[in-house]
């Protein structure tokens, strides 16, 4: 999990909040599959039919505001998003996003990133690397507390397997 | 040894550790509290994490607000839910009219200063008015604190605004909320959190300055302080401000005694302008309530507009009290029987009407005036409506004229009307409004 190797959709788009993460009307259900379904769907229709496990989405600023709804991350880790690169997330949605399991980077600069490209993310170090053109673009290290709760699937796993926060050093 | 922010310092406290602005922190947390909006599904992550007992009843809060009284079937089951978890657990229960989470975690003194107290609801920042750090989180996020007191969460680097001059008559700490959001934006405080310091916010009192803390959500920001200076409470506390030479995000600075009522057109809190370019817009209703203005100081300002008058033909004007306290006081003043008999319609205490969950959602095309503090398109229930938010005074002033206006626009006498944020305010103080311990 620590290394992420994908193929890239790009959206350099701002301000994507929860409601065209996942519509308000999809959210009533407890079946994540069925998120996984209509992911996405308001701002590109073809994309939950594109995307591939293991895939990296990347965006502009500020993606995941609007309402604290936890489903939004979980739409995208269901449909198969290893990872989601961003300019900058709103703050609730990084933190329903890590703590359900979905790993994210925060990238001030990431324009030579194109659809199609290979991405090679490596979260503990914060650097992701587009494999198309060889450039290296690095984020903020990912603390050990957050790689810890991406590793066990999720905060739910994390706190099941260890009781409480474990500080471990890098 | 570096010089910290006001949030450094209480996260430093909670961290058990100097921490600085940046870096990813484990936490304890002073108090944590959940509504019916967020609590169901924490509950059911609390038992999937393997929770049997809470860290600590005695610092965790259940409130009943945003759905309440129950509006079907569901979520009266689901409020059972809650209070059957809270029973089980000894965790503090406010049942349905009690109160919106965030006044009665100021009211019945969940929150001190210099806490971390932190809330499944995206206005915790509002018990930054204590001089605490509040913020918002998700729903697994508030079962990990259930169940361990702590949580993770990285040290904001902080934006200071320093308000500075005298408040002129008939401005209130709301106009300065709606002013500052619309000059720093939506995402302009992004995950920082914004200190308020200046000579301007000593003379607030405790209602005011949650009306401040609380807009900050509407920055973005993580968490809204109060600086402690002229804040007054009931019991000794040591107040937490920022060293000297603390290093800022951003430090902005404005003068009070330029402001004016100030509007947030429709359909983003941050599209706001002076009263002067609002006037005379129709409105069909107004609402005074939420968790930003339902406070006793609040309906009595409307109340010193309405008092002896009628709403317009054809305006409606709902009210929904921050807590069973701010009503009972607002009764025992009369303050309830003038806005009644000028023709107001008060529901229980509660988010109601503010969220669109149930309760006074406009028809299309309708235009509210509202004392809250979002209006996103569709937040009161109704994508079609418009809803301006303002001070309750403007509030109060446009479902008389049935237009938005101003206080002096409207009574003849205005000045007995307008509200005093730099002074004593002629009513006494709201004792059962104000932490009580």
């Amino acid at each position: 999990m620590n290394v992420i190797l994908g193929l890239a959709h790009v959206y350099d788009v701002n301000d994507v909040d929860t409601d065209r993460i996942i519509p308000g009307k999809y959210t009533k259900t407890l079946d994540v599959r069925e998120l996984a379904r209509h992911v996405l769907e308001d701002l590109d229709p073809t994309f939950a039919g594109r995307v591939r496990p293991g895939d990296v989405l990347v965006f502009g600023n500020n993606f995941g505001c609007g309402s604290s709804r936890e489903q939004a991350p979980a739409a995208i880790k269901a449909a198969g998003v290893a990872c989601v690169v961003a300019r900058s997330f709103a703050r609730i949605f990084y933190r329903n996003a890590i703590n359900i399991g979905l790993p994210l980077i925060e990238l001030a600069e990431a324009h030579d990133i194109a659809n199609g490209h290979t991405v090679r993310v490596e979260l503990q170090r914060g650097e992701v690397i587009n494999c198309a053109t060889g450039r290296v673009f690095r984020a903020a290290p990912m603390p050990a507390v957050m790689v810890d709760i991406l590793r066990a699937g999720g905060l739910v796993n994390y706190l099941k397997q260890h009781g409480d926060y474990v500080i471990r050093e890098i | 040894m570096t010089q910290q922010t006001i949030a450094e310092k209480i996260l430093s406290r909670a961290a058990r550790k100097r921490v600085r602005a940046g870096e990813i922190a484990i936490v304890h947390v002073d108090g944590a509290m959940a509504t019916d909006a967020t609590a169901p599904l924490a509950i059911q992550a609390f038992h999937e994490m393997g929770g049997r007992r809470v860290w600590d009843a005695r610092r965790v809060a259940f409130v009943l607000d945003h759905a309440a009284p129950a509006p079907n079937e569901r979520i009266a089951n689901l409020h059972a839910m809650m209070r059957q978890f809270a029973r089980d657990q000894g965790c503090h229960f406010y049942d349905v009219g009690e109160g919106i989470c965030h006044q009665l975690m100021v009211e019945r003194g969940h929150v001190r200063p210099g806490d971390l107290f932190l809330g499944a609801d995206s206005h915790t920042p509002t018990c930054g008015a204590l001089n605490a750090f509040g913020a918002g989180v998700g729903s697994t996020d508030l079962a990990g604190i259930l169940l361990t007191g702590k949580t993770w969460l990285r040290v904001p680097h902080s934006i200071r605004i320093e308000l500075v001059g005298a408040w002129p008559l008939g401005v209130t700490a709301k106009d300065l909320a709606l002013f500052l959001v619309g000059r720093v934006g939506l995402e302009g405080a992004h995950y920082h959190c914004v200190e308020f310091t200046g000579e301007a916010i000593e003379p607030l009192r405790l209602s005011q300055r949650m009306t401040l803390a609380n807009m900050t959500s509407e920055m973005g920001a993580k968490a809204g302080i109060v600086a402690p200076a002229g804040l007054r409470l009931p019991y000794d506390f040591a107040p937490v401000n920022a060293d000297p030479g603390a290093a800022y995000a951003r430090a902005l600075r404005f003068d009070v005694s330029r402001l004016t009522p100030h509007v947030a057109l429709p359909h983003s809190p941050d599209n706001v302008v002076p009263i002067a370019r609002a006037k005379g817009v129709k409105i069909n209703a107004g609402f005074i309530g939420s968790c930003t203005n339902a406070r006793l100081d609040d309906l009595q300002q409307a109340a010193a507009v309405l008092r002896g008058r009628k709403l317009a033909p054809g305006v409606r004007l709902l009210i929904a009290p921050a807590s069973r306290a701010v009503f009972n006081a607002a009764l025992r003043d009369g303050t309830i029987a003038a806005l009644s008999e000028a023709g107001a319609t008060f529901i229980g205490a509660g988010c109601g009407p503010c969220v669109g969950t149930h309760e006074g959602v406009p028809g299309n095309g309708e235009v509210v005036i509202s004392s809250t503090n979002r209006n996103f398109q569709g937040r009161m229930g109704n994508p079609r409506a418009q809803i301006y938010l303002a001070s309750p005074a403007v509030v109060a002033a446009s479902v008389l004229a049935g237009e938005i206006c101003e206080p002096a626009d409207v009574v003849p006498d205005a000045s007995n009307s307008l509200p005093r944020m730099s002074e004593t305010p002629a009513a006494p103080a709201p004792t059962d409004a104000i932490p009580t311990l």
